[in-house]
């Protein structure tokens, strides 16, 4: 079966964020960029599909501007087969992204979608639940397993208080969590042989998507920060202090 | 303006973080009713009832709600739903999964775990892990909001008087299925509102060792939480990460054990009241947050912490 694996260019997770001093939004001008975390185990979810034998082809897809094609790039050394570019400067939000790879669905009619279950800019946590419900497919959110089984897709999915596993008839939508798996790195022949894989790229306006954003951004500001306290000498001021100082306990 | 809030429950309880959302309801003003859905929800129906400011209670009891699927959720909320100028639930894993589906389904955008009302159409949101906040407007008719309940102080839960009225809507997509469940089995307040916690981090060496903590929680009434580098190492489950990608937190008193504070992990828990940490480092920055530090380690530490609490507890 056909496995598309959608991948989302972000600033680095290790970077330090700051905000613009014109509160426009944050500064990613000479900021390292790469794949969300979440992300690369959903490429990782396919890889592993596709040694077990269960997936026969991984198609990634990426939306963004042109540098989107190194995260393509890096998920074809992973073990993707082939690359798809949605290429755009505007912001694309939540809704328009599952707009867009709805599009790719159709075109490609994969039996599995993996995504991230969030990237860390934005936080939103929505794309691949929109894509879901507007390709009318079920969802296996905040996965931590994920077993085909002949027409359905079970899902283990971490929730509150626990795990839930959920049975999705296929094709299906599945957002990757934490613990599904560790992704490997790419090897450098890998690296190598990922250059001349196939990379598609097409416009929004070739999928029949226009880009209008629902929300606007007023102003982004640095969280408040914190002061720091007071460093005790023993247990017996720490709880001294937070039954009679803080009144906590 | 009128307003939907989706409640959170399971089946046996309403969950204190829907009269957080209902706060946030209040926040922007106008007619709040609140839907239940689920299966044999009658005595929630009837707490949400009592929770203050509320206008009408919506039921919808069958067995295609019992698990929450996300799809039957989505169908039901977005019928339900888009008479409605907003439509509210709180950011649990029920909420972030049904609620994108309700968006889409209306064909509208969803704002993400709002901490903060400015006005009808402008809510203020965490982005970057914490590390930035966005005043974001949203310009669709109807505004799919989920909030992040320790961003509002709850409503009363007891002196309403709403009237309860039952919904004959079933929508069963025919996509999903319940399978089976694990729930952690534990005595212990839940953590997401519980009003001190304490976590372990990767100090912590094993999962053995949150026993230690364990044992301080049952003192103080508390919840055990992990930062993410205890989950990654496997010492406990997932479900009690605290942080960016895991549960965010605001008690009254959080204590962080052998945790180093990474941002990840102050994303999830920097708005608690009174923060205490323990770690032998002190060069750690969870000391640049804490109001109370203790250069120690935590395996003599903890263990004083226990005994001394004995003594005022």
């Amino acid at each position: 079966m056909k496995v598309l694996v959608a991948v989302k260019r972000v600033i680095d997770y290790n970077v330090k964020v700051r905000v613009k001093p014109d509160n426009t939004g944050v500064d990613l001008a000479n900021v390292k960029m790469a794949m969300n975390p979440f992300c690369e185990i959903a490429v990782e979810e396919a890889v592993r599909l596709k040694e077990k034998g269960v997936a026969s082809e991984i198609v990634v897809v990426s939306i963004g501007p042109k540098a989107c094609q190194e995260q393509i790039r890096t998920a074809l050394a992973l073990g993707a087969d082939r690359g798809i570019h949605i290429e755009t400067d505007e912001e694309v939000q939540s809704l328009e992204a599952a707009k867009l790879l709805k599009a790719v669905v159709e075109k490609e009619e994969p039996k599995l979608v993996i995504l991230g279950k969030q990237s860390i800019d934005s936080d939103n946590n929505q794309t691949g639940q929109m894509l879901a419900a507007l390709t009318g497919m079920g969802q296996g959110t905040f996965a931590s397993e994920v077993v085909v089984d002949g027409e359905k897709v079970n899902v283990t999915r971490e929730v509150d208080g626990g795990l839930m596993t959920v049975a999705l008839n296929l094709p299906a939508v599945v957002t990757t969590d934490l613990r599904l798996n560790e992704p490997r790195y790419a090897s450098l022949p890998n690296i190598m042989k990922a250059k001349k894989k196939p990379l598609d790229a097409m416009s929004p306006a070739d999928l029949g998507v226009e880009i209008t954003p629902r929300l606007s951004t007023l102003k982004v500001e640095a969280p408040a920060s914190r002061q720091a306290g007071i460093k005790v000498a023993d247990v017996a001021e720490l709880v001294d202090k937070l039954k009679n100082e803080a009144k906590v306990i | 303006m009128s307003i939907l809030v989706i409640a959170e429950h399971d089946n046996s309880s309403l969950k204190q973080a829907t009269l957080n959302v209902v706060a946030a309801a209040k926040a922007i003003g106008g007619d709040i009713d609140v839907l239940v859905a689920g299966e044999n929800v009658g005595a929630i129906a009837e707490a949400a009832a009592k929770a203050e400011g509320v206008n009408k209670v919506l039921v919808a009891d069958n067995a295609v709600y019992g698990h929450f699927l996300a799809e039957n959720l989505g169908e039901l909320v977005a019928e339900v739903g888009k008479g409605y100028s907003h439509i509210l639930t709180s950011a649990g894993t029920t909420g972030k999964d049904f609620m994108p589906r309700v968006a889409a389904l209306l064909d509208v955008a969803q704002v993400s775990d709002i901490i903060r009302v400015e006005s009808a159409d402008t809510f203020v949101r965490p982005i970057y892990a914490g590390n930035a906040i966005a005043t974001v407007k949203a310009n669709d008719s109807i505004k799919v909001i989920t909030v992040r309940p320790t961003g509002f102080d709850p409503v009363a839960a007891e002196g309403g008087a709403a009237a309860i009225e039952q919904l004959d809507v079933v929508k069963d997509a025919g996509l999903s299925s319940f399978v089976g469940e694990e729930k952690a089995k534990s005595d212990r307040p839940d953590l997401a509102s519980a009003g001190v916690v304490i976590s372990g981090g990767r100090g912590m060496q094993n999962g053995d060792n949150f026993k230690m903590l364990e044992q301080v929680a049952d003192l103080m009434g508390a919840a055990v939480g992990a930062s993410r580098a205890a989950v990654d190492a496997g010492f406990v489950p997932n479900d009690m990460q605290v942080g960016q990608t895991g549960k965010i937190v605001a008690p009254q008193l959080y204590v962080a054990v052998g945790i180093s504070g990474a941002i990840q992990h102050l994303a999830g828990m920097s708005d608690s009241k009174v923060i205490v940490a323990i770690n032998k480092d002190e060069e750690a920055p969870i000391f640049q947050v804490a109001d109370y530090g203790l250069v120690a380690d935590l395996f003599e530490a903890v263990p004083q912490f226990e005994e001394e609490l004995k003594k005022v507890l």
